[in-house]
């Protein structure tokens, strides 16, 4: 209990910190009612764990004067959600978190918005996504696992992932075009499931992100192969035996040339004014300052880049062209 | 045997933990909480946990997890409540409740009903939990087995069984079940990522939601045909009896049978983990069929309650188990709970019960008290709720219309959801009015979904070939009895053309 109050003061005290040094800012624009956070996806998952803990931070450390109200809007893969933002225009009273289906939504299913519909306030986090198999298969390197693709026919190996013609299958999709051989793409519900199936053996290896595999790892029942970012993970707490997330090796250092993060960003309705921007901008900084925010970093080994104004907006861009060639290249375009 | 002696310490130094009693308290206030949220259609557990749970972060994860589960269990209980009194099931688990539950309170016998109810819960639930006592790791193994083919095969059986038990003919179960799929295949189809069926309107992105639907065609439904019927609630009747809790237990025993099957099956359908809402419609389904009073399901038989109530709750309470030792959630509410673990920093897997035996163990100590303390509380207010149904039907009819349409709303904070609880509620008036089975649509609209997704991901697996619902034991089994379920009439009827012919050679 002693830790606890004294991580508790020390949060307290840089949180003090932080809101002196912001005082000039202080006549500056405040929320008048509850906030509500949507969620543009289903209970359980990345998003919706990030948001309700977002929410749990945001209500422990006081960081906002009125609530913080957590909706999940998950129908028609998210778009459901994004739709009620976009038709919310110049309410400052309503935020979104979104996961990749931002860029794949509109362009899979046809539902009319793009994120140039909403007004974007900051990038949170990325996401990592890592190539796994069961701990029971032989193939210890991602090289290993390669080869067993390129020898066996098509679609021998199966390949499970959250949701069809979403991020995880972009990557499978990105995998297959880089070894030359068809995979047998399966799409689930949530990661969890993903994850299980994989120990299950129902299928050959998933994409999960670290958080969703993280405890079948530690159990010796999956392997980590490859991480699909440019370099290693930087965190080195020991998860299994001698071996952390800084072990696991890029993908393309293994000789397979995909990269992919998912972006876990947090977007306002359309015609919103600057100060209500900055006021989000502001909090979200002084979340990421909190012992639980870092806690949960460190557990799902994201990537802590953080981007607000025109630098994320030009990310914005870029990631919506990357998607847009990817998915234009696999064929997930509605109306194809 | 090692293995449960040691679970067995674990267990007592849990108990330890659990009987704080500032636990109790949590407890008491969790079960209070539930039962409230299960009574009031529409909010249901998994959005009172949602809500509560930032609440819990100042709290230790065992307390935390103590008060929210504390609520799941009060829901479950709640749930019955309105499905006996006023026919509508708040949680997709208390449908087959309605069935006999309902024409109980309409004849005066509320009390029985609501009593039969709690007491089966507490039994099924209690049973579960001895289970995971005694075999949390064989059990968590047993649930890896299940692929996309073995839960298409659990949902299969799950829709045979109600086709062959059904009393009604099965042309008109099967016409009802198909209009359920269709209205279950609307919006995300999640093996292509396409849209179906929306026809462009943004308010059918999400489908149709099973509460809304249960909602408008049990209780809206209900409330027209009572209208028509001359606005006689027959329920009034009944008189109020602080002594019927003990006069129901006497009756319960004889029913030891029905509650054992339904344990057995709540708890298989718990782990694998398809949950209650196909556990408590198979033990109702086979109940019905086996039963000496098999015939008079439907109007009112206790054993009617019983059957699924215990289902139901073995289903609710084993799939904790999957959660813990798999990170599955096996409902909606156990998915919430799972994203709790994960801010308190407990990583819900397979080492979880090595590494926090302290929390599941506390955790299990705190499923058995939390039920007894659940029971006792709920068994109280029997009389309470019972006498709801003395108020005139004139009066209560339009608390229960703005109740309804309250729940409705609180889904999807959608006015098109009210709407389309009217809706259903036309339409099952005109489906009781031409005599279809309400409960086969129910049942298509909650678990098509599920069952749709886990028959294509099969499919995908296997390249297209059927045989892979054939290509092991535990598969081919399941199918096996799905087959003989959804076949049952017609070998009844061969049977008895061939007893028939040979008794009477022509």
């Amino acid at each position: 209990m002693k830790h606890l109050h004294a991580l508790g003061l020390g949060a307290v005290t840089a949180l003090g910190m932080t809101a002196l040094s912001m005082l000039p800012a202080a006549a500056a624009w405040e929320p008048t009612k509850p906030v509500e956070f949507i969620v543009p996806a289903g209970t359980g998952g990345g998003a919706d764990q990030m948001a309700r803990t977002l929410q749990g931070i945001i209500a422990k450390h006081d960081l906002m004067s009125t609530q913080l109200v957590v909706i999940n809007k998950s129908g028609g893969a998210g778009g459901e959600g994004f739709l009620d933002v976009k038709s919310n225009k110049g309410n400052p009273h309503k935020i979104v978190i979104t996961l990749s289906n931002l860029f794949t939504t509109p362009l899979a299913t046809g539902i009319p918005f793009n994120w140039k519909d909403l007004t974007p306030v900051a990038m949170l986090a990325l996401d990592e996504f890592v190539l796994w198999v069961n701990a029971q298969e032989p193939y210890k390197t991602a090289q290993e696992y390669e080869a067993a693709i390129k020898a066996a026919p098509d679609n021998t190996f199966k390949m499970g992932g959250t949701g069809s013609k979403q991020e995880d299958q972009i990557i499978t999709v990105a995998i297959e075009k880089a070894l030359g051989k068809k995979m047998t793409y399966i799409p689930y519900k949530g990661g969890g499931e993903v994850a299980v199936q994989l120990v299950g053996g129902h299928i050959n290896s998933s994409v999960n992100n670290p958080i969703e595999a993280v405890s079948q790892w530690r159990g010796d029942k999956v392997r980590p192969l490859c991480v699909f970012d440019s370099k290693p993970l930087p965190y080195t707490d020991k998860i299994l035996g001698d071996l952390s997330w800084s072990s696991v090796p890029t993908c393309k250092s293994a000789g397979l040339d995909v990269e992919y993060l998912m972006l876990r960003g947090i977007f306002m309705p359309p015609g919103v004014t600057q100060e209500q921007v900055a006021y989000f901008v502001d909090l979200f900084k002084k979340v990421r300052e909190t012992p639980e925010w870092k806690q949960l970093m460190k557990d799902g080994a994201f990537n802590q880049t953080f981007m607000a104004g025109d630098e994320f907006k030009a990310w914005l861009d870029q990631s919506e062209k990357t998607h847009k060639d990817l998915m234009q290249a696999a064929g997930f375009i509605a109306g194809n | 045997m090692n293995m449960i002696a040691e679970n067995f310490t674990f267990l007592y130094h849990g108990f330890g933990i659990a009987s704080d009693p500032f636990n109790i308290l949590l407890m008491a206030i969790g079960i209070l909480l539930g039962v409230i949220i299960g009574v009031l259609p529409g909010l249901g557990g998994a959005n009172g946990v949602a809500i509560l749970l930032p609440l819990t972060f100042s709290m230790s994860p065992t307390s935390a997890i103590i008060l929210l589960t504390c609520i799941y269990w009060g829901a479950l209980f709640g749930g019955a409540i309105t499905s006996v009194l006023f026919n509508i099931p708040g949680e997709p688990w208390s449908v087959a409740t309605t069935f006999d539950g309902h024409p109980m309170a309409r004849s005066g016998r509320a009390g029985e009903a609501l009593t039969a109810a709690f007491t089966s819960s507490f039994v099924g639930a209690f049973f579960a939990i001895v289970m995971i006592t005694l075999i949390a790791p064989l059990v968590a193994q047993f649930a890896l087995q299940f692929g996309p083919a073995e839960k298409f095969a659990v949902y299969f059986l799950a829709f045979a069984s109600f086709v062959g038990m059904s009393k009604e003919p099965p042309a008109k179960t099967i016409v009802s079940m198909m209009i359920g799929f269709a209205l279950a295949a609307v919006g995300l189809d999640m093996v292509t990522g396409q849209l179906r069926l929306t026809f462009g309107i943004t308010e059918l992105l999400n489908g149709f939601d099973f509460l809304i639907a249960v909602i408008g065609l049990f209780g809206i439904g209900e409330i027209l045909l009572t209208m028509e019927e001359g606005l006689e609630f027959r329920g009034k009747a009944a008189k109020i009896d602080p002594k019927v809790v003990w006069k129901t237990w006497k009756t319960l025993p004889r029913y030891w049978m029905t509650s054992l099957r339904s344990c057995i099956i709540g708890c298989w359908m718990g782990i694998t983990p398809a949950g209650a809402t196909p556990a408590s419609f198979m033990a109702y389904g086979i109940a019905k069929r086996v039963s000496k009073n098999g015939k008079n399901f439907g109007n009112g038989e206790i054993e009617g309650v019983v059957a699924p109530e215990t289902a139901a709750h073995a289903a609710g309470t084993a799939a904790m188990l999957p959660m813990l030792a798999l990170g599955v959630p096996g409902s909606p509410t156990a998915a919430v709970l799972l994203g709790g673990l994960l801010i308190w920093g407990l990583q819900p897997g397979p080492m979880l019960f090595v590494e926090q035996a302290e929390f599941v163990w506390g955790l299990i100590a705190s499923m058995y008290l939390g039920n007894i303390v659940g029971l006792i509380l709920v068994l109280t207010t029997v009389p309470l709720f019972a006498s709801i149904l003395r108020i005139p039907f004139s009066i209560i009819a339009p608390v229960i219309l703005v109740i309804c349409a309250i729940g409705a709303y609180t889904v999807n904070n959608n006015v098109f959801d009210v709407i389309m609880m009217m809706v259903f509620g036309v339409l099952g008036y005109l489906l009781k009015k031409t005599n279809y089975p309400l409960a086969p649509l129910v049942l298509a609209i909650v678990l098509g979904d599920s069952a749709e997704e886990a028959f294509r991901q099969a499919l995908l697996s296997s390249g297209g070939a059927v045989s892979v619902f054939w290509s092991n034991g535990l598969v081919s089994s399941i199918m096996g009895l799905g087959l003989i379920a959804g076949l049952w009439p017609l070998i009844g009827l061969a049977f008895s053309k061939l007893r028939g012919t040979s008794a009477q050679p022509a």
